[in-house]
């Protein structure tokens, strides 16, 4: 079954100022196990489509299913964990208490809790700061928090909203690589924002990309990097070809990259 | 102690310093007479001789402060967590708060004494109740209203029930507010406690004692209760502005 299925799926925002068509006509499917990244310009409804996929806002034409439910019985099912742009800890929450959140809201007992929550920190490189608060860590750091929360309960389905966007050059591609591996593990399918065409590439099976206004998708491109993603893949010319590709499709040139499926 | 906090203290020790020494100097100078302006040295005289009639006093009126600001906190946080979950209930209870806020003390206290009998605590509490409340239920209510859009999503996300909600985040994100609310009041409490008895009643407390001192022409003693009551309002002023400090530091404040 689909993770997300999408079927000219629209969201209208009605403002004072007049109507803003953040989203119109978006078909997509996402199946079970796929890493999908959205790229576009700001202000494209990206956020938008992550939010209606997570039942925090309903789209106002279209049909939009997860797991082949509805968005609201996805959600009350908890088939998926998300991290938003911003980390949104819970300020007056210790490291290790916000990691937790997810598991207590569901009646965790307090012994897995802690286990869990050490197992996820050890991840993200942060047991040092179990005992912290998030105001005593950096941007990039309260980020990597939020992403271990997002992972607390194994999802079969991951949004995620430039999680990477406040990390340095190199923590940012050693979560890379820990992400691709959480999900090869783990079989989760992602949906992925990122403004980063590199990110999108070395992440994804395919690289959504959108245009604003309306916010639609424009291309496409599958990415077909093979399974096995070690550093030096950032080096491969195949690499290189795959992020031409987006790179055009999103500058609305003609894709002419070699090495690349272009169905 | 470093030198930052060295500083901070001896500023405003210096000028209270030299604040008495322009007093002392000018009440024996200019040879001013005492029921107008005693000197300070005779204030301090005066509190040496009255220090335990002025320590119980402080204690009667700080424990009609303490009953008064519980009693009307409590009222003000139930009535908060009322109007932030009913529109209705908010449109009945801001209105009030409005009202009790701009009730002037000095016709209330009068009024209660009749109402309570002039042998009772219960007046005065129930004037510093009501001047606790309006602070305390506008700053508690904003704060209750104040939960950021990420953590509801968040929550949403998560399915959480409204009572979850309530725990983990709302409650957590209204107190730096609450205890902004309950330093604003801890003065005004124990200005209105004092207010309180200049409209007769019990005899023990601070304000009893200024107004009788006064009319015994016993200035020094008069200025040596008034030395307490500055002191004990600093007590209730410095307690909070802690607890709010406290609070808001563990929140990243
Ligand atoms: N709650 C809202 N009310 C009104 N307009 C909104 C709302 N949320 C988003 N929009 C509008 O919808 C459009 C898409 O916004 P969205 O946040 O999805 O963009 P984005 O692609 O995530 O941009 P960025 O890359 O900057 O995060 C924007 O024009 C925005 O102004
Ligand atoms: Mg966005």
């Amino acid at each position: 079954m689909n993770a997300v299925e999408a079927r000219g799926v629209g969201k209208v925002f009605a403002s004072r100022s007049g109507d803003v068509h953040a989203l119109e006509g978006i078909d997509l499917t996402v199946a079970a196990g796929e890493f999908v990244s959205l790229i576009g310009p700001s202000g494209c409804g990206k956020s938008t489509l992550l939010r209606l996929i997570a039942d925090l806002d309903t789209p106002t034409s279209g049909e939009l299913t997860v797991f082949g439910k509805t968005p609201q019985q996805a959600r009350e099912a908890q088939d998926y964990g998300i991290a938003f742009q911003q980390a949104g800890l819970l300020p007056w929450r210790t490291v290790t208490a916000n990691v937790e959140l997810p598991l207590e809201l569901h009646g965790i007992g307090k012994a897995e809790r802690a286990t869990r929550a050490a197992e996820l920190l050890s991840l993200v490189g942060l047991d040092e700061f179990a005992g912290h608060f998030p105001h005593q860590l950096s941007g990039g750091m309260q980020q990597r928090v939020a992403i271990a929360r997002s992972l607390a309960e194994r999802p079969s389905l991951l949004l995620m909203d430039e999680p990477f966007g406040a990390l340095d050059e190199m923590t940012r591609e050693r979560m890379q690589t820990e992400l691709v591996r959480i999900c090869a593990e783990s079989g989760a399918a992602v949906v992925f924002v990122t403004h980063s065409i590199p990110e999108a590439v070395f992440l994804s099976q395919r690289v959504v990309v959108m245009s604003p206004r309306p916010g639609r998708i424009s291309a496409v491109i599958p990415v077909n990097l093979g399974d096995e993603r070690g550093e030096d893949l950032r080096e491969d010319a195949s690499f290189f070809a795959a992020v031409t590709a987006v790179r055009e499709a999103l500058h609305g040139t003609p894709v002419t990259a070699r090495g690349v499926d272009l169905r | 102690m470093t030198a930052a906090s060295v500083r901070r203290w001896a500023a405003p020790v210096v000028l209270g310093v030299v604040a008495l020494a322009i007093w002392q100097a000018f009440v024996v100078g200019a040879g001013i007479k005492p029921y107008l302006l005693p000197s300070p040295t005779a204030i301090v005289e005066q509190l040496l001789l009255v220090v335990p009639l002025v320590w119980s006093a402080a204690l009667a009126t700080g424990m009609n402060v303490l009953v008064g600001l519980v009693v009307g906190a409590v009222v003000a946080i139930l009535a908060a967590i009322v109007a932030a979950r009913s529109r209705m209930a908010d449109t009945l209870l801001s209105p009030t708060a409005a009202a009790l806020s701009v009730m002037p003390i000095v016709a209330l206290a009068p009024a209660l004494n009749t109402m309570f009998g002039t042998t009772s605590t219960t007046p005065r509490r129930v004037v510093v109740s009501v001047v606790v409340f309006a602070p305390v239920f506008v700053n508690t209510l904003r704060g209750l209203r104040q939960v950021q859009p990420v953590h509801r999503d968040l929550l949403k996300a998560y399915a959480a029930t409204p009572r979850q909600i309530t725990r983990t985040v709302t409650i957590p994100g209204a107190l730096p507010y609450l205890f902004t609310g309950l330093r604003i009041a801890s003065s005004t409490a124990v200005i209105a406690a004092i207010v309180a008895e200049y409209f007769g009643g019990l005899q023990n407390g601070l304000g009893s004692r200024i107004t009788s001192a006064a009319s015994n022409s016993a200035y020094a003693r008069a200025w040596a209760f008034v030395l307490g009551a500055i002191l004990l309002g600093l007590v209730f002023y410095l307690a909070t502005l802690a607890l709010e400090r406290a609070v808001a530091r563990r929140q990243g404040g």
